[in-house]
């Protein structure tokens, strides 16, 4: 049988075109399975188990700025999170600013002094609805059985578009390799590479090993953590015998980071009322 | 075809080489960003996004305006269209090219950019901006160089050329429509957060993309044999001219909302881009300067006899594509990031090698453009004079 280029291209053309759409085709079909998500790695048995992690920061607990100072090194030095001194490359997981910073909106101009300039813990807020989580095409960032709004840093792709949408600033980018940067490398615990996103992950790495996270641990009580899906857990109590505020709760974020404010109060005067 | 482009003047290979020399110094300066990371940008932990997101976005909308020769043509059959819809069409086709190079640019790590792939994540608008585009991409590619073999054969295209081209129409729109959605979907960014965003990028992007089209046909016009045709430029122009108003219109109406309101967070940036906020003030200047331009451009279009003077149409197409290209390729993704979500005013200014590798992006646009075109022209010069109907 005799071809002429004419049919040849044909033929080629079309099985390529085929081929192609095989391949795409077998790509969609595979089951989910395929792919090994890193939620569904095992777990340990030591692991402290929860269906969503959250967090109390008890601001009346916080007096000095060592207070402070202990809970952010305590990660920061374990997470091999670097240091730039430079803004505009910083990489935080927990951090502090002022009322007026961390609950926009929501200051006034005669509030106590000692409110205006108190320092706010602030760190990832592991969102039950997180829209980092929504956004990111690639699945890197996602959504663990116990609450703990994760990140693959091998899958990352670096788009940055989890930092476009999570109303917190909660992330950061690596703009630059981080490693020299490290003041005293810590080898348990990976650093990481340029080029991608990272942020506080609630210490799902010694939640696995039965320990708190390391902010917790370092807060002398001012932070606490637990299961706040388990009614009967030390953090429920806290949140129904307390008032707490989040931030941005008004976005439909569900954040799971609570805090309690040192509310300062006085007697009203003209007290003879009937109030 | 392609070999049309491999024969041309000296001025044409100068103009070609110029345009690899832009690209090399582009590639370099990558080279240069890929090793060192994006750190050499001026982007930050708070303005995230910023040159190279900002002309994907503008770019994205040149790239769907090839709509506005695809429907009067192929629709309502508009004769005069018949030789410059090609031009249209390889403009999409080089447009988003660029997009796509600006993506990659932009990326931390983009040897991983087969991740969208192989771990499609339909909640994520970016994975079905990937998708429109690369489609988008493909049936540009298609369909140009299916009706323009044809012509140079002096045939009808293929009978399975026309449904690609009516599949054509509703996805320009969604390239821009999903484009949109990558920024009017995040709670938190106020500048962002409105429901008009789709409208006012299609209209911004009828107006630049065929404006640049203008540019582009004079220009031809002027070097070629070919004529892309006097009354359809005119045409053309009337689209522009409705388009660049229903822009401002849509960009009135959010200026409106945020300054009636007084909301803080819906106020912010159009402070901050118009008059400085807390004292920062870098696009202050150029946002004025793109309304000034704007202005101009409205006036030179809207009166008949100014813009039936093709010089001064080409002015007011200059005007009216700078204009969009600070509004949409700068002002509005910074206006998204400052202030930042802690209420906070972080400025960001491209660095010198983030001009570079932007330059050296266009470059490469401007390279497949002029190949393209090239082609099309020398098809086109050899058919002159048969009259096409497709």
């Amino acid at each position: 049988m005799s071809m002429d280029r004419r049919q040849f291209l044909k033929i080629a053309g079309s099985s390529t075109f085929l081929a192609t759409i095989g391949i795409g085709a077998g790509w969609i079909l595979s089951k989910p399975g395929d792919f090994l998500e890193a939620s569904q790695f095992s777990q340990t048995k030591e692991l402290l188990n929860a269906k969503q992690w959250a967090m109390v920061v008890d601001t009346r607990k916080f007096k000095t700025e060592e207070d402070y100072k202990k809970v952010v090194d305590a990660c920061h030095r374990i997470h091999n999170v670097p240091n730039f001194d430079n803004p505009k490359d910083e990489v935080k997981w927990i951090w502090t600013d002022t009322y007026k910073h961390a609950f926009p909106g929501q200051e006034n101009e005669f509030m106590p002094e000692q409110m205006k300039h108190k320092p706010f813990v602030l760190l990832c807020n592991h969102c039950e609805n997180p829209p980092c989580v929504r956004v990111c095409p690639t699945k890197a960032t996602f959504k663990r059985k116990d609450g703990i709004t994760m990140q693959d840093l091998h899958r990352c792709i670096g788009c940055r578009y989890c930092m476009a949408a999570c109303p917190f600033g909660a992330r950061s980018f690596n703009y630059r390799d981080p490693r020299p940067f490290i003041k005293e490398p810590n080898p348990e615990y990976p650093s990481r590479m340029i080029g991608v996103v990272e942020k506080c992950t609630f210490c799902e790495e010694r939640l696995a090993k039965g320990q708190m996270p390391a902010c917790v641990e370092a807060s002398n009580g001012a932070l606490v953590f637990g299961d706040i899906a388990d009614p009967k857990s030390e953090i429920r109590k806290i949140l129904e015998t307390n008032y707490t505020i989040r931030r941005k709760a008004e976005l439909g974020t569900r954040p799971s980071v609570y805090y309690i404010l040192e509310i300062p109060t006085s007697d009203i005067s003209g007290g003879d009322s009937n109030a | 075809m392609l070999e049309k482009a491999l024969v041309g003047s000296k001025r044409y290979w100068t103009w070609i080489f110029f345009l690899l020399a832009v690209v090399g110094i582009g590639f370099i300066t990558y080279l240069q960003q890929f090793k060192m990371g994006l750190g050499i940008t001026g982007l930050s932990r708070d303005v995230s996004w910023g040159l190279y997101i900002g002309q994907f976005t503008f770019l994205v909308g040149v790239a769907a305006s090839a709509v506005m020769l695809v429907i009067p043509y192929y629709l309502h059959d508009f004769k005069k269209f018949s030789k410059i819809v090609i031009l249209g069409e390889f403009l999409a086709v080089s447009a988003v090219t660029m997009c796509i190079l600006f993506i990659f640019v932009d990326m931390g790590q983009p040897m991983r950019i087969m991740n969208v792939v192989l771990h499609p994540t339909p909640n994520s608008i970016m994975f079905w901006d990937s998708v429109v585009l690369g489609g988008y991409l493909g049936l540009n590619i298609i369909i140009g160089w299916a009706t323009l073999h044809a012509d140079k054969k002096g045939v009808k295209p293929a009978a399975w050329v026309k449904p690609l081209i009516y599949l054509s129409i509703p996805w320009a729109v969604s390239i821009h429509t999903v484009t949109a959605f990558l920024y009017a979907g995040l709670p938190g960014r106020h500048f962002w957060l409105s429901a008009i965003m789709a409208a006012r990028f299609l209209a911004s992007a009828f107006a630049g993309g065929p404006a640049l089209l203008i540019i582009l046909a004079l220009i031809v016009r002027k070097f070629t044999k070919f004529d892309p045709g006097k009354e359809a430029i005119q045409a053309i122009s009337k689209i522009v001219t409705y388009a660049m108003i229903a822009n401002v219109f849509f960009l009135v109406l959010e200026i409106f909302t945020a300054a009636y309101s007084t909301i803080p967070g819906h106020t912010h940036p159009f402070k901050y881009l118009y008059f400085g906020l807390e004292g920062h003030a870098r696009l202050v200047p150029l946002m004025w300067t793109s309304s000034i331009l704007a202005i101009v451009s409205l006036v030179l279009l809207i009166f008949p006899a100014i813009r039936r003077n093709e010089s001064m149409l080409a002015l007011a197409c200059i005007a009216l594509f700078v204009s969009l290209w600070i509004d949409k390729g700068f002002g509005l993704i910074i206006g998204g990031f400052v202030p930042n979500m802690f209420e906070k005013v972080t400025e960001y200014w491209p660095t010198a090698p983030e001009a570079l590798i932007t330059i050296g992006v266009w470059g490469v646009g401007f390279l497949v453009l002029t190949i393209l075109y090239k082609v099309a022209v020398s098809v086109r010069e050899e058919t002159a004079g048969v009259e096409l109907e497709h």
